[in-house]
């Protein structure tokens, strides 16, 4: 049976509220990982393990959170991305909103590609294809 | 110095289950300060042997390769107190591992009955992966916790009682 858009975001909710220590009214669409619900490095890693488990899903490493495309010097200049690096990024993440980040592709602001619609999506993707 | 917090293993099941325990002793210097005239064991030592006795789960599920590091702590919740005289035991069991990172769920006993919980989160730490500060050789798993499980292996081996 498919899962609902609000099912998915309401176990998203739970994941996140449990794995961040937030209230479930912090949780939003928009709210983003890092800079709304206070995410560390480690909590990333934590939350696909529990998203793994809440949905009964496999989460490859760098598939949900592909971190390790701004390890490719062609990809950064700088602070900012490079066109063949957002490029990348973009085909990466199909499940994120790039209409601000493009508009000015600083690293620095990567992290706000991270939202809870971004986790959404991606969990809506992954159980389609399942 | 010795940063120990588990006195043996009772059980051990590589990569799937492993028990502590731990007799808390009057004559431990942290009780002392902790509090003058009323000796309570700190609730963070108590994560710590938790997450020794796990840690050595992981570790030795994939053969002590890397350096498991405590990554975070998911959940620790208690609803007593442990004061000398009494034996602490930790159950530990692995929820999810690979590569990166693994998983354990944890209960803490006393004396028989359940008396918190103890989730966490450990690294594995890989020549490939370590950052630069941190030393070549394997940090974590010195003789000291080595000689545990070889002891409860032995022990085990032999037919001799456990500790329990």
């Amino acid at each position: 049976m498919a899962t609902s858009r609000d099912e998915v975001f309401s176990k998203v909710q739970e994941v996140l509220t449990d794995a961040l220590g937030v209230d479930d009214d912090e949780v939003s669409a928009e709210s983003t990982l890092q800079g709304d619900l206070g995410a560390e490095s480690i909590d990333f890693l934590d939350i696909v393990f529990r998203l793994e488990k809440a949905f009964d899903i496999k989460i490859p490493k760098g598939e949900l959170f592909p971190d390790e495309i701004l390890n490719n010097p062609e990809y950064v200049d700088g602070d900012k991305m490079t066109p063949a690096g957002l490029e990348k990024l973009k085909q990466a993440m199909p499940h994120a909103d790039f209409s601000k980040f493009e508009q000015q592709p600083d690293v620095s602001k990567m992290p706000d590609l991270f939202t809870v619609d971004t986790i959404v999506n991606y969990v809506e993707n992954k159980l389609q294809v399942a | 110095m010795r940063w120990i917090w588990i006195d043996s293993f009772v059980e051990f099941t590589a990569g799937e289950r492993a028990s502590a325990v731990k007799n808390i002793t009057r004559s431990e210097d942290h009780l002392h300060d902790h509090f003058p005239g009323f000796p309570v064991m700190p609730a963070t030592l108590i994560i710590e042997g938790m997450a020794q006795t796990a840690g050595i789960l992981v570790g030795e599920a994939r053969s002590f390769r890397e350096n498991v590091i405590l990554a975070k702590i998911r959940r620790a919740s208690f609803d007593d107190f442990a004061v000398p005289g009494d034996q602490l035991r930790y159950d530990a069991v692995i929820e999810t591992i690979d590569e990166q990172a693994a998983v354990t769920t944890g209960v803490v006993s006393k004396n028989g009955a359940p008396m918190g919980k103890v989730d966490l989160i450990f690294s594995h730490v890989n020549q490939a992966n370590k950052p630069p500060e941190l030393p070549d050789h394997n940090f974590v798993f010195t003789d000291q916790f080595m000689d545990l499980l070889a002891t409860f292996r032995n022990n085990n081996m032999s037919g001799t009682p456990s500790d329990e």
